[in-house]
Protein backbone atom coordinates (compact mmCIF):
# COMPACT_ATOMS: atom_id res chain seq x y z
CA UNK A 1 0.00 0.00 0.00
CA UNK A 2 1.43 3.63 -0.87
CA UNK A 3 1.34 6.56 0.94
CA UNK A 4 0.04 9.67 -0.59
CA UNK A 5 -1.11 12.93 0.45
CA UNK A 6 -4.34 13.94 -0.60
CA UNK A 7 -3.29 17.30 -1.76
CA UNK A 8 -1.45 15.51 -4.67
CA UNK A 9 -4.28 13.07 -4.99
CA UNK A 10 -5.79 16.17 -6.10
CA UNK A 11 -3.57 17.65 -8.15
CA UNK A 12 -2.80 14.43 -9.84
CA UNK A 13 -7.22 14.22 -10.28
CA UNK A 14 -7.29 18.00 -11.92
CA UNK A 15 -5.13 16.73 -14.46
CA UNK A 16 -7.02 12.94 -15.45
CA UNK A 17 -10.60 14.30 -14.93
CA UNK A 18 -10.26 18.09 -15.31
CA UNK A 19 -8.60 18.51 -18.73
CA UNK A 20 -10.64 16.12 -20.73
CA UNK A 21 -13.61 18.13 -19.59
CA UNK A 22 -13.19 21.59 -21.65
CA UNK A 23 -15.40 23.43 -19.02
CA UNK A 24 -12.87 22.93 -16.26
CA UNK A 25 -10.89 25.38 -14.75
CA UNK A 26 -8.72 25.98 -11.79
CA UNK A 27 -8.06 28.94 -9.88
CA UNK A 28 -5.65 29.35 -6.99
CA UNK A 29 -4.43 31.97 -4.60
CA UNK A 30 -0.49 32.12 -5.11
CA UNK A 31 -0.57 28.64 -3.49
CA UNK A 32 -0.59 26.35 -6.28
CA UNK A 33 3.00 24.49 -5.55
CA UNK A 34 1.36 23.61 -1.86
CA UNK A 35 -2.35 23.36 -2.68
CA UNK A 36 -0.71 21.04 -5.81
CA UNK A 37 -2.63 22.99 -8.60
CA UNK A 38 0.98 23.13 -9.99
CA UNK A 39 0.01 19.89 -11.99
CA UNK A 40 -2.70 21.37 -13.76
CA UNK A 41 -1.18 24.65 -14.24
CA UNK A 42 1.87 23.47 -16.47
CA UNK A 43 -0.65 20.70 -18.45
CA UNK A 44 -3.27 23.14 -19.07
CA UNK A 45 -2.12 26.68 -18.10
CA UNK A 46 -4.71 28.21 -20.52
CA UNK A 47 -7.49 27.02 -17.85
CA UNK A 48 -5.27 27.72 -15.05
CA UNK A 49 -5.89 31.58 -13.31
CA UNK A 50 -3.79 32.54 -10.04
CA UNK A 51 -5.57 35.19 -8.30
CA UNK A 52 -2.63 36.12 -6.44
CA UNK A 53 -2.95 36.59 -2.41
CA UNK A 54 -6.86 37.40 -2.79
CA UNK A 55 -9.43 34.45 -1.59
CA UNK A 56 -12.60 36.83 -1.08
CA UNK A 57 -11.87 37.37 -4.92
CA UNK A 58 -11.15 34.04 -5.91
CA UNK A 59 -14.05 32.90 -4.55
CA UNK A 60 -16.52 35.24 -6.17
CA UNK A 61 -14.02 34.81 -9.86
CA UNK A 62 -15.30 31.63 -9.48
CA UNK A 63 -18.66 32.13 -8.92
CA UNK A 64 -18.73 34.33 -12.15
CA UNK A 65 -16.81 32.09 -14.08
CA UNK A 66 -19.19 29.18 -12.94
CA UNK A 67 -22.55 31.21 -14.09
CA UNK A 68 -21.11 31.59 -17.86
CA UNK A 69 -20.89 27.60 -17.74
CA UNK A 70 -17.45 27.24 -16.10
CA UNK A 71 -16.45 24.54 -13.79
CA UNK A 72 -14.35 26.57 -11.33
CA UNK A 73 -12.43 24.70 -9.17
CA UNK A 74 -11.22 27.57 -6.58
CA UNK A 75 -7.55 25.93 -4.53
CA UNK A 76 -6.16 27.92 -1.16
CA UNK A 77 -5.38 26.42 2.16
CA UNK A 78 -8.68 25.38 4.61
CA UNK A 79 -7.81 27.76 6.74
CA UNK A 80 -7.82 30.83 3.72
CA UNK A 81 -11.06 29.30 2.11
CA UNK A 82 -13.64 28.17 4.59
CA UNK A 83 -12.36 30.57 6.87
CA UNK A 84 -11.18 33.42 5.18
CA UNK A 85 -13.76 33.78 2.57
CA UNK A 86 -16.62 32.06 4.38
CA UNK A 87 -19.29 34.75 3.26
CA UNK A 88 -18.36 35.04 -0.03
CA UNK A 89 -18.89 31.45 -0.07
CA UNK A 90 -22.27 31.76 1.41
CA UNK A 91 -23.62 34.45 -0.45
CA UNK A 92 -21.72 34.11 -3.90
CA UNK A 93 -21.43 30.49 -4.33
CA UNK A 94 -24.29 28.29 -1.67
CA UNK A 95 -27.10 30.78 -2.42
CA UNK A 96 -26.93 30.94 -6.16
CA UNK A 97 -26.21 27.49 -5.93
CA UNK A 98 -23.12 27.87 -9.01
CA UNK A 99 -20.82 25.15 -9.84
CA UNK A 100 -17.65 25.87 -7.70
CA UNK A 101 -15.82 23.21 -6.49
CA UNK A 102 -13.56 24.45 -3.32
CA UNK A 103 -10.24 22.73 -3.51
CA UNK A 104 -9.10 23.54 0.44
CA UNK A 105 -5.70 21.78 1.69
CA UNK A 106 -3.65 21.83 4.32
CA UNK A 107 -6.95 21.11 6.31
CA UNK A 108 -6.87 20.30 9.96
CA UNK A 109 -3.99 19.49 12.53
CA UNK A 110 -2.32 17.74 10.31
CA UNK A 111 -0.70 20.46 8.55
CA UNK A 112 1.89 20.20 11.98
CA UNK A 113 4.59 23.07 11.93
CA UNK A 114 2.81 25.76 10.69
CA UNK A 115 0.86 25.74 13.65
CA UNK A 116 -2.71 26.97 14.41
CA UNK A 117 -2.65 29.70 12.53
CA UNK A 118 -3.18 27.20 9.52
CA UNK A 119 -4.85 24.27 11.18
CA UNK A 120 -8.43 24.61 10.14
CA UNK A 121 -10.51 22.75 12.01
CA UNK A 122 -13.85 24.33 11.17
CA UNK A 123 -14.14 24.17 7.66
CA UNK A 124 -16.41 20.93 7.70
CA UNK A 125 -18.72 22.63 10.27
CA UNK A 126 -18.72 25.94 8.51
CA UNK A 127 -19.33 24.55 4.96
CA UNK A 128 -21.94 21.71 6.13
CA UNK A 129 -24.40 25.05 7.17
CA UNK A 130 -24.28 26.24 3.60
CA UNK A 131 -27.83 24.92 1.90
CA UNK A 132 -27.02 22.82 -0.94
CA UNK A 133 -23.12 22.53 -0.25
CA UNK A 134 -21.69 19.24 -0.75
CA UNK A 135 -18.93 18.54 1.90
CA UNK A 136 -16.32 15.71 1.23
CA UNK A 137 -13.37 14.32 3.52
CA UNK A 138 -11.77 11.73 1.47
CA UNK A 139 -9.61 9.83 3.29
CA UNK A 140 -6.65 8.85 0.67
CA UNK A 141 -5.28 9.03 -2.54
CA UNK A 142 -7.67 6.74 -4.88
CA UNK A 143 -10.98 8.56 -2.69
CA UNK A 144 -9.46 11.68 -2.89
CA UNK A 145 -9.31 11.20 -6.64
CA UNK A 146 -12.20 10.17 -7.24
CA UNK A 147 -14.22 12.93 -5.36
CA UNK A 148 -12.84 15.15 -7.79
CA UNK A 149 -14.31 13.23 -10.79
CA UNK A 150 -17.79 13.17 -8.50
CA UNK A 151 -16.96 16.86 -7.64
CA UNK A 152 -17.11 17.79 -11.83
CA UNK A 153 -20.06 15.23 -12.37
CA UNK A 154 -21.92 16.97 -9.74
CA UNK A 155 -23.77 20.11 -10.41
CA UNK A 156 -23.14 22.56 -7.77
CA UNK A 157 -21.28 23.67 -5.19
CA UNK A 158 -18.57 21.10 -3.75
CA UNK A 159 -16.24 21.55 -0.72
CA UNK A 160 -13.24 19.01 -0.76
CA UNK A 161 -10.85 19.06 2.22
CA UNK A 162 -7.53 17.83 1.35
CA UNK A 163 -4.55 16.89 3.88
CA UNK A 164 -0.65 18.26 3.53
CA UNK A 165 0.39 14.76 5.34
CA UNK A 166 0.97 11.92 2.95
CA UNK A 167 -1.53 8.98 3.99
CA UNK A 168 -1.46 5.06 3.95
CA UNK A 169 -4.04 3.71 1.47
CA UNK A 170 -7.39 2.33 3.12
CA UNK A 171 -9.04 1.88 0.02
CA UNK A 172 -8.73 -1.16 -2.38
CA UNK A 173 -7.82 -0.23 -5.96
CA UNK A 174 -10.65 -1.36 -7.45
CA UNK A 175 -12.71 1.55 -5.35
CA UNK A 176 -15.81 3.02 -6.28
CA UNK A 177 -16.61 6.23 -4.69
CA UNK A 178 -20.44 6.81 -4.53
CA UNK A 179 -21.19 10.72 -3.36
CA UNK A 180 -23.15 10.84 -0.31
CA UNK A 181 -22.43 7.08 0.61
CA UNK A 182 -20.74 5.49 3.56
CA UNK A 183 -18.24 2.81 3.23
CA UNK A 184 -18.28 -0.07 5.75
CA UNK A 185 -14.89 -1.15 5.43
CA UNK A 186 -15.32 -3.51 8.48
CA UNK A 187 -18.47 -5.39 9.92
CA UNK A 188 -18.62 -5.62 13.61
CA UNK A 189 -21.61 -6.01 16.37
CA UNK A 190 -20.41 -4.32 19.55
CA UNK A 191 -20.02 -0.73 18.50
CA UNK A 192 -19.28 1.71 15.86
CA UNK A 193 -16.41 3.36 14.63
CA UNK A 194 -17.01 6.11 12.14
CA UNK A 195 -14.12 8.15 10.71
CA UNK A 196 -13.27 10.33 7.98
CA UNK A 197 -10.67 11.54 6.22
CA UNK A 198 -7.03 10.42 7.58
CA UNK A 199 -9.10 9.16 11.08
CA UNK A 200 -10.51 6.81 9.01
CA UNK A 201 -6.82 4.13 9.01
CA UNK A 202 -7.01 5.12 12.83
CA UNK A 203 -10.18 3.58 13.52
CA UNK A 204 -9.55 0.35 11.10
CA UNK A 205 -6.30 0.00 13.50
CA UNK A 206 -8.47 0.59 16.55
CA UNK A 207 -10.99 -2.01 15.56
CA UNK A 208 -7.48 -4.62 15.96
CA UNK A 209 -6.91 -2.89 19.13
CA UNK A 210 -10.84 -3.90 20.28
CA UNK A 211 -10.43 -7.44 18.32
CA UNK A 212 -8.08 -8.56 20.42
CA UNK A 213 -9.69 -7.65 23.42
CA UNK A 214 -12.47 -9.68 22.02
CA UNK A 215 -14.58 -6.34 20.87
CA UNK A 216 -16.48 -6.67 17.52
CA UNK A 217 -16.24 -3.25 16.25
CA UNK A 218 -17.98 -1.95 13.01
CA UNK A 219 -15.91 0.76 11.17
CA UNK A 220 -17.75 3.05 8.61
CA UNK A 221 -15.89 5.48 6.36
CA UNK A 222 -17.89 8.65 5.95
CA UNK A 223 -16.03 10.68 3.54
CA UNK A 224 -18.92 12.61 2.58
CA UNK A 225 -20.24 14.66 5.60
CA UNK A 226 -23.02 16.35 3.55
CA UNK A 227 -25.22 14.89 2.69
CA UNK A 228 -24.49 12.36 5.41
CA UNK A 229 -25.25 8.58 4.44
CA UNK A 230 -28.30 8.37 7.12
CA UNK A 231 -29.15 5.06 6.39
CA UNK A 232 -25.80 3.35 7.20
CA UNK A 233 -25.66 5.55 10.12
CA UNK A 234 -28.85 4.41 11.72
CA UNK A 235 -28.47 0.91 10.80
CA UNK A 236 -25.09 0.65 12.64
CA UNK A 237 -26.53 2.84 15.48
CA UNK A 238 -29.38 0.32 15.86
CA UNK A 239 -27.44 -3.05 15.11
CA UNK A 240 -24.12 -1.89 17.37
CA UNK A 241 -25.74 0.66 20.13
CA UNK A 242 -22.39 2.49 20.00
CA UNK A 243 -20.70 5.14 18.19
CA UNK A 244 -17.13 6.92 18.46
CA UNK A 245 -16.60 9.09 15.64
CA UNK A 246 -13.70 10.75 14.86
CA UNK A 247 -11.98 13.36 12.90
CA UNK A 248 -9.68 16.06 12.30
CA UNK A 249 -11.90 18.93 13.67
CA UNK A 250 -13.21 20.49 16.29
CA UNK A 251 -15.88 18.44 17.80
CA UNK A 252 -18.41 21.29 17.39
CA UNK A 253 -19.93 21.00 13.92
CA UNK A 254 -18.06 18.47 12.38
CA UNK A 255 -18.58 14.67 11.54
CA UNK A 256 -19.39 13.79 15.01
CA UNK A 257 -22.18 16.47 15.12
CA UNK A 258 -23.38 15.55 11.59
CA UNK A 259 -23.38 11.62 13.43
CA UNK A 260 -25.02 12.64 16.03
CA UNK A 261 -27.49 14.69 14.07
CA UNK A 262 -29.06 11.18 12.62
CA UNK A 263 -28.16 8.80 15.56
CA UNK A 264 -30.87 11.35 18.12
CA UNK A 265 -33.50 12.15 15.94
CA UNK A 266 -33.47 8.26 14.35
CA UNK A 267 -31.99 5.85 16.86
CA UNK A 268 -30.75 6.96 19.79
CA UNK A 269 -27.28 5.45 21.55
CA UNK A 270 -25.01 6.54 22.95
CA UNK A 271 -21.97 8.60 20.89
CA UNK A 272 -18.22 9.67 21.63
CA UNK A 273 -16.97 12.15 19.42
CA UNK A 274 -13.47 12.46 18.79
CA UNK A 275 -11.98 15.35 17.76
CA UNK A 276 -10.28 18.41 19.32
CA UNK A 277 -11.29 21.23 21.29
CA UNK A 278 -8.73 24.06 21.59
CA UNK A 279 -6.41 25.59 18.63
CA UNK A 280 -3.93 23.27 17.70
CA UNK A 281 0.12 24.10 17.72
CA UNK A 282 3.17 23.78 15.93
CA UNK A 283 5.07 20.01 16.20
CA UNK A 284 4.99 17.10 14.29
CA UNK A 285 1.68 15.41 13.19
CA UNK A 286 2.43 12.41 14.92
CA UNK A 287 3.19 14.13 17.98
CA UNK A 288 -0.07 16.23 17.65
CA UNK A 289 -2.41 13.37 17.17
CA UNK A 290 -1.24 11.61 20.36
CA UNK A 291 -1.28 15.21 22.10
CA UNK A 292 -5.22 15.75 21.12
CA UNK A 293 -6.58 12.24 21.29
CA UNK A 294 -6.72 11.77 17.62
CA UNK A 295 -5.23 7.88 17.62
CA UNK A 296 -6.05 4.14 17.02
CA UNK A 297 -5.02 3.85 20.71
CA UNK A 298 -7.56 6.36 22.24
CA UNK A 299 -10.59 5.69 19.90
CA UNK A 300 -10.44 2.08 20.94
CA UNK A 301 -10.35 3.39 24.50
CA UNK A 302 -13.39 5.63 23.85
CA UNK A 303 -15.16 2.68 22.11
CA UNK A 304 -14.63 0.72 25.50
CA UNK A 305 -16.22 3.37 27.58
CA UNK A 306 -19.12 3.85 25.54
CA UNK A 307 -20.09 0.58 25.17
CA UNK A 308 -20.32 0.65 29.11
CA UNK A 309 -22.77 3.22 28.44
CA UNK A 310 -25.11 1.34 26.46
CA UNK B 1 -27.58 60.72 -29.16
CA UNK B 2 -30.44 62.92 -30.81
CA UNK B 3 -32.45 65.17 -28.62
CA UNK B 4 -35.76 62.67 -29.01
CA UNK B 5 -34.21 59.90 -27.94
CA UNK B 6 -32.48 61.35 -24.98
CA UNK B 7 -36.09 62.27 -23.94
CA UNK B 8 -37.10 59.39 -24.59
CA UNK B 9 -35.14 57.56 -22.23
CA UNK B 10 -35.85 60.29 -19.72
CA UNK B 11 -39.34 59.05 -19.58
CA UNK B 12 -38.13 55.91 -19.02
CA UNK B 13 -35.71 56.23 -16.56
CA UNK B 14 -38.55 58.50 -14.36
CA UNK B 15 -40.75 55.34 -14.78
CA UNK B 16 -38.03 53.32 -13.43
CA UNK B 17 -38.06 55.37 -10.54
CA UNK B 18 -41.71 55.32 -9.82
CA UNK B 19 -41.08 51.29 -10.08
CA UNK B 20 -38.44 52.03 -7.58
CA UNK B 21 -40.24 53.68 -4.98
CA UNK B 22 -43.56 51.66 -6.00
CA UNK B 23 -41.37 48.42 -4.63
CA UNK B 24 -39.93 50.37 -1.31
CA UNK B 25 -43.76 52.07 -0.10
CA UNK B 26 -45.42 49.02 -0.59
CA UNK B 27 -42.05 47.01 1.28
CA UNK B 28 -42.50 49.92 3.83
CA UNK B 29 -38.49 48.94 3.58
CA UNK B 30 -35.75 49.12 1.03
CA UNK B 31 -33.03 51.74 -0.55
CA UNK B 32 -34.66 54.83 -2.33
CA UNK B 33 -31.68 56.78 -2.02
CA UNK B 34 -28.70 54.99 -4.31
CA UNK B 35 -32.16 53.74 -6.13
CA UNK B 36 -32.94 56.92 -7.37
CA UNK B 37 -29.36 57.75 -8.21
CA UNK B 38 -28.71 55.05 -11.03
CA UNK B 39 -31.70 55.11 -12.45
CA UNK B 40 -30.63 56.53 -15.20
CA UNK B 41 -27.35 54.68 -15.60
CA UNK B 42 -29.59 51.36 -15.74
CA UNK B 43 -31.89 52.88 -19.04
CA UNK B 44 -29.00 53.40 -20.67
CA UNK B 45 -27.73 50.01 -20.18
CA UNK B 46 -30.88 48.11 -20.38
CA UNK B 47 -32.02 50.32 -23.42
CA UNK B 48 -29.64 51.66 -25.70
CA UNK B 49 -26.22 49.64 -25.31
CA UNK B 50 -26.90 45.61 -24.07
CA UNK B 51 -27.47 42.89 -25.81
CA UNK B 52 -30.01 41.29 -24.08
CA UNK B 53 -33.11 39.91 -24.93
CA UNK B 54 -36.19 39.76 -22.02
CA UNK B 55 -38.07 36.79 -23.89
CA UNK B 56 -34.98 34.80 -23.45
CA UNK B 57 -33.10 36.02 -20.02
CA UNK B 58 -30.37 33.40 -19.87
CA UNK B 59 -29.57 33.83 -23.82
CA UNK B 60 -25.76 32.29 -23.86
CA UNK B 61 -24.15 35.10 -25.41
CA UNK B 62 -25.89 37.99 -23.64
CA UNK B 63 -24.14 40.97 -22.17
CA UNK B 64 -23.75 40.80 -18.56
CA UNK B 65 -25.28 43.42 -15.57
CA UNK B 66 -24.11 42.47 -12.09
CA UNK B 67 -25.50 45.29 -9.34
CA UNK B 68 -22.60 44.87 -7.20
CA UNK B 69 -24.64 47.85 -4.87
CA UNK B 70 -27.57 45.32 -4.58
CA UNK B 71 -29.30 46.90 -1.97
CA UNK B 72 -30.41 49.27 -4.70
CA UNK B 73 -32.63 46.36 -6.42
CA UNK B 74 -35.53 48.21 -6.61
CA UNK B 75 -33.82 50.16 -9.60
CA UNK B 76 -32.64 47.11 -11.18
CA UNK B 77 -36.13 45.34 -10.71
CA UNK B 78 -37.57 48.66 -11.96
CA UNK B 79 -35.73 48.34 -14.79
CA UNK B 80 -36.03 45.38 -15.74
CA UNK B 81 -39.93 45.55 -15.65
CA UNK B 82 -39.60 48.40 -17.87
CA UNK B 83 -37.45 46.48 -20.64
CA UNK B 84 -39.98 43.53 -20.17
CA UNK B 85 -38.52 40.84 -18.54
CA UNK B 86 -41.73 40.85 -15.99
CA UNK B 87 -44.71 42.61 -15.54
CA UNK B 88 -44.39 45.98 -13.57
CA UNK B 89 -47.27 45.58 -11.64
CA UNK B 90 -44.97 43.02 -9.59
CA UNK B 91 -43.26 45.97 -8.17
CA UNK B 92 -45.66 46.31 -5.27
CA UNK B 93 -45.02 42.68 -4.34
CA UNK B 94 -41.00 43.64 -3.65
CA UNK B 95 -39.95 42.31 -0.57
CA UNK B 96 -43.00 40.61 0.46
CA UNK B 97 -43.58 36.93 1.60
CA UNK B 98 -43.55 34.39 -1.94
CA UNK B 99 -42.50 37.11 -3.93
CA UNK B 100 -39.89 36.80 -6.87
CA UNK B 101 -38.42 40.58 -5.94
CA UNK B 102 -36.55 39.48 -2.95
CA UNK B 103 -35.12 42.44 -1.27
CA UNK B 104 -31.92 41.85 -2.78
CA UNK B 105 -31.17 40.30 -6.08
CA UNK B 106 -31.30 36.76 -6.97
CA UNK B 107 -29.58 34.37 -9.25
CA UNK B 108 -32.50 32.43 -10.83
CA UNK B 109 -35.64 34.31 -9.14
CA UNK B 110 -35.92 37.53 -11.37
CA UNK B 111 -35.18 37.21 -14.67
CA UNK B 112 -33.13 39.54 -15.95
CA UNK B 113 -30.86 38.98 -13.22
CA UNK B 114 -27.65 37.57 -13.94
CA UNK B 115 -25.95 37.24 -10.04
CA UNK B 116 -27.29 37.24 -6.36
CA UNK B 117 -26.04 40.10 -4.73
CA UNK B 118 -25.84 42.29 -1.58
CA UNK B 119 -23.41 41.76 0.42
CA UNK B 120 -20.77 44.58 -0.55
CA UNK B 121 -17.93 44.41 -2.44
CA UNK B 122 -18.72 40.50 -4.38
CA UNK B 123 -20.71 41.67 -7.26
CA UNK B 124 -17.73 43.50 -8.78
CA UNK B 125 -15.24 40.71 -8.04
CA UNK B 126 -18.19 37.46 -9.84
CA UNK B 127 -18.54 40.57 -12.51
CA UNK B 128 -14.68 40.35 -13.10
CA UNK B 129 -15.35 36.65 -13.49
CA UNK B 130 -17.74 36.67 -15.70
CA UNK B 131 -15.48 38.73 -18.08
CA UNK B 132 -12.55 36.04 -17.80
CA UNK B 133 -15.24 33.92 -18.88
CA UNK B 134 -15.26 35.80 -22.08
CA UNK B 135 -12.26 35.91 -22.49
CA UNK B 136 -11.66 32.15 -22.05
CA UNK B 137 -14.03 31.46 -24.50
CA UNK B 138 -12.71 34.26 -27.16
CA UNK B 139 -16.48 35.47 -26.86
CA UNK B 140 -17.67 39.44 -27.43
CA UNK B 141 -20.15 39.44 -24.89
CA UNK B 142 -19.74 42.84 -22.48
CA UNK B 143 -19.57 42.38 -18.45
CA UNK B 144 -21.00 45.50 -16.46
CA UNK B 145 -21.40 46.18 -12.91
CA UNK B 146 -22.54 49.37 -10.74
CA UNK B 147 -20.59 50.11 -7.19
CA UNK B 148 -21.80 52.50 -4.64
CA UNK B 149 -19.19 54.63 -3.63
CA UNK B 150 -19.44 53.64 -0.21
CA UNK B 151 -18.85 50.49 -1.36
CA UNK B 152 -15.59 50.94 -2.31
CA UNK B 153 -13.96 50.52 1.43
CA UNK B 154 -15.02 47.24 1.22
CA UNK B 155 -11.55 45.53 0.78
CA UNK B 156 -12.11 42.86 -1.85
CA UNK B 157 -13.01 45.70 -4.40
CA UNK B 158 -9.48 46.34 -4.72
CA UNK B 159 -8.64 42.75 -4.56
CA UNK B 160 -10.93 43.01 -8.40
CA UNK B 161 -9.22 46.12 -9.09
CA UNK B 162 -5.81 44.28 -9.25
CA UNK B 163 -7.40 41.65 -11.01
CA UNK B 164 -9.02 42.89 -14.14
CA UNK B 165 -6.01 45.14 -15.76
CA UNK B 166 -3.96 42.27 -14.37
CA UNK B 167 -5.80 40.48 -16.82
CA UNK B 168 -6.67 42.76 -19.56
CA UNK B 169 -10.32 42.58 -19.46
CA UNK B 170 -11.05 44.93 -21.69
CA UNK B 171 -14.88 43.80 -22.07
CA UNK B 172 -15.23 44.83 -18.70
CA UNK B 173 -16.89 48.06 -17.51
CA UNK B 174 -18.03 49.35 -14.08
CA UNK B 175 -19.78 52.16 -13.19
CA UNK B 176 -18.95 53.71 -9.93
CA UNK B 177 -22.21 55.76 -8.37
CA UNK B 178 -20.70 58.82 -7.00
CA UNK B 179 -23.52 60.26 -4.91
CA UNK B 180 -21.15 60.79 -1.92
CA UNK B 181 -23.22 59.44 0.52
CA UNK B 182 -22.93 56.03 2.91
CA UNK B 183 -25.42 55.19 5.53
CA UNK B 184 -23.40 57.30 8.30
CA UNK B 185 -23.29 60.11 5.77
CA UNK B 186 -20.49 62.03 3.49
CA UNK B 187 -18.37 59.11 2.37
CA UNK B 188 -15.06 61.58 3.09
CA UNK B 189 -16.01 61.94 6.79
CA UNK B 190 -17.24 57.73 6.83
CA UNK B 191 -14.05 56.70 5.77
CA UNK B 192 -13.18 58.54 2.34
CA UNK B 193 -12.35 56.65 -0.73
CA UNK B 194 -11.57 59.61 -2.67
CA UNK B 195 -9.72 60.10 -4.78
CA UNK B 196 -11.83 57.51 -6.60
CA UNK B 197 -10.61 58.32 -10.05
CA UNK B 198 -6.70 58.37 -9.16
CA UNK B 199 -7.22 54.98 -7.48
CA UNK B 200 -8.34 53.40 -10.22
CA UNK B 201 -5.99 54.32 -12.68
CA UNK B 202 -2.81 53.30 -10.61
CA UNK B 203 -4.47 49.88 -10.40
CA UNK B 204 -4.24 49.91 -13.94
CA UNK B 205 -8.04 50.93 -15.10
CA UNK B 206 -9.26 53.37 -17.79
CA UNK B 207 -10.86 55.82 -15.54
CA UNK B 208 -13.72 57.96 -17.41
CA UNK B 209 -15.13 61.35 -15.14
CA UNK B 210 -18.97 61.81 -16.16
CA UNK B 211 -22.36 62.59 -14.87
CA UNK B 212 -24.90 59.67 -14.10
CA UNK B 213 -27.62 61.61 -15.23
CA UNK B 214 -26.58 62.86 -18.60
CA UNK B 215 -27.32 60.20 -21.32
CA UNK B 216 -25.02 61.82 -23.97
CA UNK B 217 -22.12 61.18 -21.21
CA UNK B 218 -22.86 57.92 -21.05
CA UNK B 219 -22.99 57.42 -24.32
CA UNK B 220 -19.31 58.39 -24.83
CA UNK B 221 -18.43 57.24 -22.04
CA UNK B 222 -19.34 53.59 -22.99
CA UNK B 223 -17.95 54.30 -26.59
CA UNK B 224 -15.03 54.95 -25.23
CA UNK B 225 -14.65 52.16 -22.95
CA UNK B 226 -15.09 49.93 -25.67
CA UNK B 227 -12.47 51.60 -27.85
CA UNK B 228 -10.18 50.93 -24.86
CA UNK B 229 -7.94 47.94 -25.43
CA UNK B 230 -6.06 46.17 -23.03
CA UNK B 231 -7.78 47.26 -19.81
CA UNK B 232 -11.41 47.37 -18.22
CA UNK B 233 -12.65 51.01 -17.74
CA UNK B 234 -13.94 52.59 -14.63
CA UNK B 235 -16.61 55.27 -15.13
CA UNK B 236 -16.63 57.23 -11.93
CA UNK B 237 -20.16 58.99 -12.18
CA UNK B 238 -21.44 62.29 -10.38
CA UNK B 239 -24.80 61.18 -9.22
CA UNK B 240 -27.50 62.49 -7.15
CA UNK B 241 -28.73 60.43 -4.50
CA UNK B 242 -32.66 60.27 -4.46
CA UNK B 243 -32.24 61.89 -7.95
CA UNK B 244 -35.40 63.44 -9.26
CA UNK B 245 -37.17 64.05 -5.89
CA UNK B 246 -37.08 66.60 -4.40
CA UNK B 247 -37.19 65.66 -0.82
CA UNK B 248 -34.88 62.99 -1.29
CA UNK B 249 -31.94 64.71 -2.98
CA UNK B 250 -28.68 64.70 -1.62
CA UNK B 251 -30.28 63.16 1.86
CA UNK B 252 -28.66 60.46 3.29
CA UNK B 253 -31.56 60.08 5.79
CA UNK B 254 -33.49 58.54 2.06
CA UNK B 255 -30.07 55.40 1.96
CA UNK B 256 -32.58 53.05 3.34
CA UNK B 257 -36.29 54.39 4.82
CA UNK B 258 -39.14 53.79 3.02
CA UNK B 259 -41.48 56.70 2.16
CA UNK B 260 -44.89 57.16 3.97
CA UNK B 261 -48.09 57.53 2.11
CA UNK B 262 -48.12 61.12 2.03
CA UNK B 263 -44.34 61.29 1.08
CA UNK B 264 -44.75 58.58 -1.72
CA UNK B 265 -47.75 60.50 -3.35
CA UNK B 266 -45.65 63.85 -3.34
CA UNK B 267 -42.86 61.66 -5.12
CA UNK B 268 -44.79 59.70 -7.64
CA UNK B 269 -46.85 63.52 -8.62
CA UNK B 270 -43.06 64.79 -8.76
CA UNK B 271 -41.71 62.50 -11.13
CA UNK B 272 -45.46 62.24 -12.96
CA UNK B 273 -45.02 66.21 -13.55
CA UNK B 274 -41.29 65.48 -15.02
CA UNK B 275 -42.60 62.59 -17.41
CA UNK B 276 -45.40 64.73 -18.44
CA UNK B 277 -43.24 67.37 -19.24
CA UNK B 278 -40.76 65.37 -21.37
CA UNK B 279 -43.51 63.72 -23.33
CA UNK B 280 -44.54 67.39 -24.40
CA UNK B 281 -41.31 67.58 -25.76
CA UNK B 282 -42.28 64.57 -28.53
Amino acid sequence: MGKTATRVSYGNALVKYGIPNPNVVVLDADLSKSTKTDTFKKECPERFINMGIAEADMMCVAAGLASCGKIAFASTFAMFAAGRAFEQIRNSIGYPHLNVKIGATHAGISVGEDGASHQCLEDIGLMRTIPGMVVINPADDIEAQLAVKAAIEHDGPVYMRFGRLAVEDVNPADYKFELGKGVTLKDGTDVTLIGTGLMVQESLKAAELLAADGISARVINIHTIKPIDAELITKAAKETGAIVTAEEHYIMGGLGSAVSEVVCQNAPCPVKIIGTEQFGQSGKPAELFEAYGLTAENIAKQAREVIAKK
Amino acid sequence: MDAKRITELSIIANKVRKNALCGVYNAASGHPGGSLSIADVLTYLYFEEMNIDPKNPTMEDRDRFVLSKGHTAPALYGTLAERGFFDPAEMKNLRSFGSFLQGHPVLGKVPGVDMSTGSLGQGVCVAGGMALAAKLDNKDYRVYSILGDGELEEGQVWEQAMFAPHYKLDNFMIFVDNNGLQIDGDITKVMNPTPIDEKFKAFGWHVIKCSAHDFNELEAAVAEAKATKGKPTAVIMKSVKGKNVSFMENNAAWHGSAPNEEQYNQAIAELNEKIAGLEAQL
